[in-house]
């Protein structure tokens, strides 16, 4: 994968001070806009946005290397001691009746997860015995041989405080008042339908929930589906097929990327948020055509993400947008992780960035992350809905939503719009920006490497080095905390990361102790990369002392 | 001679080392192009034709793309869905009439079983709704845990996975195992989601006749032959057979003892769907392979989901460990997607304990299946498709008109001459388009352990009244 780095030791910074000598209108536009609003809002919207990739020293990226070359070393030498015989192979064998079929796995496939994902897969998969709120319960499991099996020790960890759940607005709760109506529905329906929205299973409830979300977007109407990842890899091929061209970003979610695949149409990946490369990718195509054949394209789709998971890069949507209308292609728009999470009101980047959502052809999101259920929709006007109640694979063959989680998303977000007389959920939203606010700045002040953008609560902690991931995910789970790391392949090799996803539901204290921890083992391990001198966060603490 | 050549070869190093430097070096760089021109690849000369600033402006201009989607005509019958308010269980409401159902899959009456529920509920007050993440961070629950080794268990397979959705199951689960360059072999009436994993797989796709064994040995044997010619590719080229175990658009049973036969013969893998017969064909429940007493072990991999006879939500593979664990990291479904709520899996474990507890239950439905199929055979008119233990049959029109949307427009008149009268049935769906062999249009008749003798009655005679009143 293709790191977005400038040249070595160069900070990227997108700040309102220096776009004054650049050509970018469009920077400007938008930064603009933002200032009209009140000062009633949050306080996110006042400041400047900034989005920092900055890149760590070459020691650090020699270092990288080495360690995997290390361990690539390490892994070959085991392989020969394992064909030789003198170590016991604990991986799972073929069964001796068909020992002479054509292998199921080819050996240099599973190198990598033989060699080194087994030796420190304790950091994933961990269960949890609890909900998965603020703090959990995880349940202790230990290895007795190096992470090949685990075994429960019977007892769990009580209390650790939960920065890996994607549970933003904090609707990961068990109040019995908030989930009456839950539980209600329940008791009334069940859990499953047994049939597909077209056949028998189209339930008044399902047609409530679209109703609603269609309001909460400000769109014509809206349609929902059982499951996240399945709403892109099922409608996008009902949107696009062969002829069609799809310029899609380079970090795009699997889902997206699945989708577009089996539409059939052509794909072209454009640098990851640069829309230098998205225009020129725009004029070459309509300029030549398809390929070899040269006739025009029937659709040119754009597929952009509202927040990127991994980076907490947020999308450029009004310069999008812009190069959308002068060159006539379509926006798919992927809300997985903004919706509800950024905006005043929590209604995504169409209102971070004081978009018309009539802008967005196609409006997606998931209910699995700011609404504490699961599934999710697309949205946008009246024909493109209609189109896919006809034509969307899962309408015809996958199962509808569970009634209990479809009035989860329902009470969630009726909350949000304040539909339920409080202000709960517009607490909740404005909760989430200050948390997100407040602990960026302090992980800057304290010399770690974070990307993305100010306002995004996903917050990437650059950890670089195998060996510190590791030991970071250990550390930290000694002192009670629950990270998520990820490294190789989800991430360019030498960019592995901590991922931290803040939520509503995290009180000050709660993150004051996580950011005490962050300190110590950021000490102990030496994971303070940042050369940057620290002058841009004065204004953030004399806004939270 | 050889005293001459020798003599040759000593001049050959002298003039070697007399040369001057200039004149080595040349010959050493000419030497590495030649080297170079004989292994890089041959290219076309692109056309060398450049466009102007302003002819560029001037495409920009004229190009006009397709409207995102077609415009459509108001009468299509899938715009408008039938709504139905209140639980879809044995009584169901739709369009504002109670009907009896004979549409949803909940064979074994678990959708509104209270006991089912209370579990649901209790997993609900401790859990909430939502498991926030994927299994990989944080979204592994033991509730999940639980589940996999319970349907292990069931099932009697060293090891279970679960994915949060049904239809992800199998189209995450081929193209785990299968890549491009590997054979698979695929009956032509499989279902929706098996095409979907076949297209993510980037595989060579061979179909043989539905339920046709000699089709599908006269393909291996030539594959075989093909892969005499060429034994080193053949060596790391894999090949699968995937077949469902009771099929949703034909309502029959696959042979699955000639298939076990033909995979040692021809040494390819079978993955085996069993959607549909999960929790109704076999002694306990267990499946084609109780029904037709084949060794679990033989068959690679078994999907299913839960959303029929289990009445909750998802699905599951099950195999071997060597098999299963591969989608732990592999199935794109399982790993980029959140994990199953815990409430649908606690659902899914008392579904699992009742069918424990009870195995009569299958029996049950076994004989309730026969009843209506024998029941629905002398209908004139329509001609019943499908096998006396299927629990979903199809009944399309024994004369067709020769269009389809005639066809599907007098069905569906019946359907709802029959909801008028109070029998909820429902036209089998198919994206026209997309599916590579299409089924003929029908309608699709569930049958449930909760149908009683005057249920299966009145049906009959709504179809038999429904069918001389508009078929005509």
């Amino acid at each position: 994968m293709v790191t977005m780095t400038a040249a070595n030791g160069i900070l990227k910074q997108h700040s309102k001070q220096k776009s004054s000598k650049s050509q970018d209108v469009k920077v400007n536009g938008h930064q603009k806009k933002i200032q009209k609003h009140g000062p009633g809002i949050s306080v996110a919207s006042r400041q400047p946005r900034h989005e920092v990739f900055e890149q760590a020293p070459m020691y650090v990226a020699v270092m990288t290397y080495l360690g995997f070359g290390l361990v690539t070393l390490f892994g070959y030498f085991r392989d020969f001691l394992r064909a030789v015989g003198l170590e016991k192979c604990h991986q799972a064998q073929e069964r001796a009746e068909q020992k002479d079929f054509v292998p199921l796995y080819q050996d240099f496939e599973n190198f990598y997860t033989r060699n080194l994902y087994m030796r420190v897969r304790d950091n994933w998969n961990r269960p949890i015995c609890s909900l998965p709120g603020p703090v959990f319960d995880l349940i202790e499991r230990v290895s007795d041989d190096y992470n090949w099996t685990f075994r429960f020790t019977g007892k769990t960890i009580p209390n650790v405080i939960n920065v890996g759940s994607y549970n933003y607005l904090g609707f990961a709760e068990n109040n019995v008042d908030f989930l009456k109506t839950v539980a209600e529905k329940t008791q009334q329906f069940g859990v499953g339908v047994c049939s597909t929205r077209q056949e028998m299973a189209n339930l008044s409830l399902h047609q409530e929930l679209e109703q609603l979300v269609a309001n909460f977007l400000g769109v014509e109407s809206s349609m929902t589906f059982g499951m996240g990842f399945a709403t892109n890899s099922m409608n996008i091929p009902a949107l696009v097929g062969k002829g069609c061209l799809i310029l899609s970003d380079e970090l795009n979610h699997t889902s997206l990327i699945l989708g577009a695949r089996l539409s059939g149409a052509t794909i072209r990946v454009f640098k990851h948020n640069n829309m230098h490369s998205l225009e020129k990718m725009l004029r070459e195509a309509i300029c030549s055509g398809q390929p070899r054949t040269h006739r025009p394209w029937k659709k040119i789709l754009i597929m952009v993400e509202g927040i990127y998971s991994m980076e907490g890069s947020v999308v450029r949507l009004s310069e999008i947008i812009a190069l959308k209308k002068k060159y006539r292609a379509y926006l798919y728009l992927d809300e997985a992780h903004s919706i509800g999470a950024v905006g005043p009101t929590g209604r995504g980047v169409t209102e971070l960035f004081n978009v018309n959502t009539a802008d967005v052809d196609i409006m997606m999101g998931t209910f699995t992350k700011s609404f504490g259920a699961c599934g999710g929709y697309i949205a946008g006007n009246k024909v493109l809905v209609d189109h896919l109640r006809r034509h969307s694979h899962s309408a015809v063959y996958a199962t509808a939503m569970s009634p209990p989680v479809t009035e989860q998303v329902i009470r969630a977000m009726k909350c949000i719009m304040g539909k339920d007389g409080g202000n709960e959920g517009i607490r909740r939203v404005r909760q989430l920006a200050e948390n997100t606010r407040y602990f960026r700045a302090r992980l800057k002040k304290m010399g770690f490497i974070i990307y993305g953008n100010d306002d995004s609560p996903v917050v990437p902690i650059l950890l670089y080095m195998p060996a510190k991931v590791v030991a970071f995910a250990r550390e930290m789970l000694e002192r009670r905390i629950g990270v998520v790391v990820v490294g190789f392949p989800a991430t360019p090799i030498t960019e592995a990361r901590a991922r931290f996803c803040l939520s509503a539901a995290h009180t000050r204290d709660m993150l004051d102790l996580v950011l005490h921890h962050m300190n110590e083992v950021g000490d102990l391990l030496c994971l303070k990369f940042s050369r940057r001198n620290l002058g841009v966060c004065d204004d953030v603490e004399h806004e939270t002392h | 001679m050889a005293a001459g050549q020798q003599w040759v070869l000593v001049e050959m190093v002298q003039a070697f080392y007399e040369a001057p430097a200039y004149h080595l070096i040349l010959e050493g760089i000419l030497i590495l192009w030649i080297i170079r021109l004989l292994f890089s690849k041959t290219y076309r000369l692109h056309e060398t034709y450049k466009l102007t600033e302003k002819e560029k402006e001037d495409l920009i201009e004229e190009w006009q793309p397709e409207p995102l989607v077609p415009p459509v005509s108001k009468d299509h019958p899938s715009v408008n869905y039938d709504v139905v308010t209140g639980p879809p269980s044995h009584k169901i409401v739709i369009n504002g009439k109670e009907c009896i159902n004979f549409a949803s899959f909940n064979f074994l009456g678990l959708l509104d079983n209270d006991r089912v529920k209370q579990k649901a509920l209790a997993s609900l007050k401790k859990y909430g709704v939502g498991t926030c993440g994927p299994r990989g961070f944080y979204g592994t629950f033991d509730v999940h845990l639980e589940l996999e080794s319970r349907l292990a268990k069931f099932m009697k397979t060293e090891e279970a996975i679960i994915y949060s959705y049904g239809f992800a199951t199998i189209a995450s689960a081929i193209p785990a195992y299968s890549k491009r360059g590997d054979i698979i072999f695929v009956d032509e009436a499989a279902c929706f989601a098996i095409q979907k994993g076949l297209q993510a797989s980037r595989s060579f796709i061979k179909y043989f006749k539905h339920n046709d064994m000699e089709d599908l040995e006269r393909l291996l044997r030539e594959q075989e032959q093909e892969d005499q010619k060429n034994p080193r590719k053949a060596r790391v080229t894999r090949k699968f057979i995937v077949v469902e175990g009771l099929y949703i658009n034909t309502a029959d049973v696959c042979p699955l003892p000639e298939l076990v036969k033909l995979k040692y013969q021809y040494k390819v893998r079978i993955f085996l769907e069993e959607s549909m017969s999960f929790g109704v064909l076999g002694e306990h429940g267990r499946g084609v392979t109780e029904h037709f007493g084949v060794n679990i072990d033989d068959i690679d991999l078994i999907s299913a989901n839960m959303e029929n006879a289990v009445a909750s939500i998802g699905g599951f593979c099950c195999g071997r460990s060597f098999v299963i664990d591969h989608q732990r990291l592999s199935g794109q479904g399982y790993c980029f997607s959140a994990s199953l709520p815990p409430m649908l899996a606690a659902a899914a474990i008392e579904a699992l304990n009742i069918m424990e507890e009870d195995p009569d239950i299958f029996s049950v439905l076994k004989e309730k299946c026969k009843h209506v199929y024998h029941a629905l055979q002398d209908i004139p008119g329509l001609k019943l498709v499908g096998v006396p233990i299927a629990p979903a049959l199809h009944l399309q029109l024994e004369r067709t008109t020769g269009s389809r949307d005639t066809d599907m427009q007098q069905l569906r008149s019946i359907v709802e001459y029959c909801i008028q009268q109070n029998v909820a049935l429902t036209l089998a769906r198919y994206l026209e388009k997309e599916e590579r062999f299409l089924p003929a249009p029908s309608i699709r008749v569930v049958i449930t352990v909760e149908q009683t003798e005057e249920d299966v009655q009145k049906v009959v005679s709504c179809l038999k009244e429904a069918v001389s009143t508009l078929l005509k």
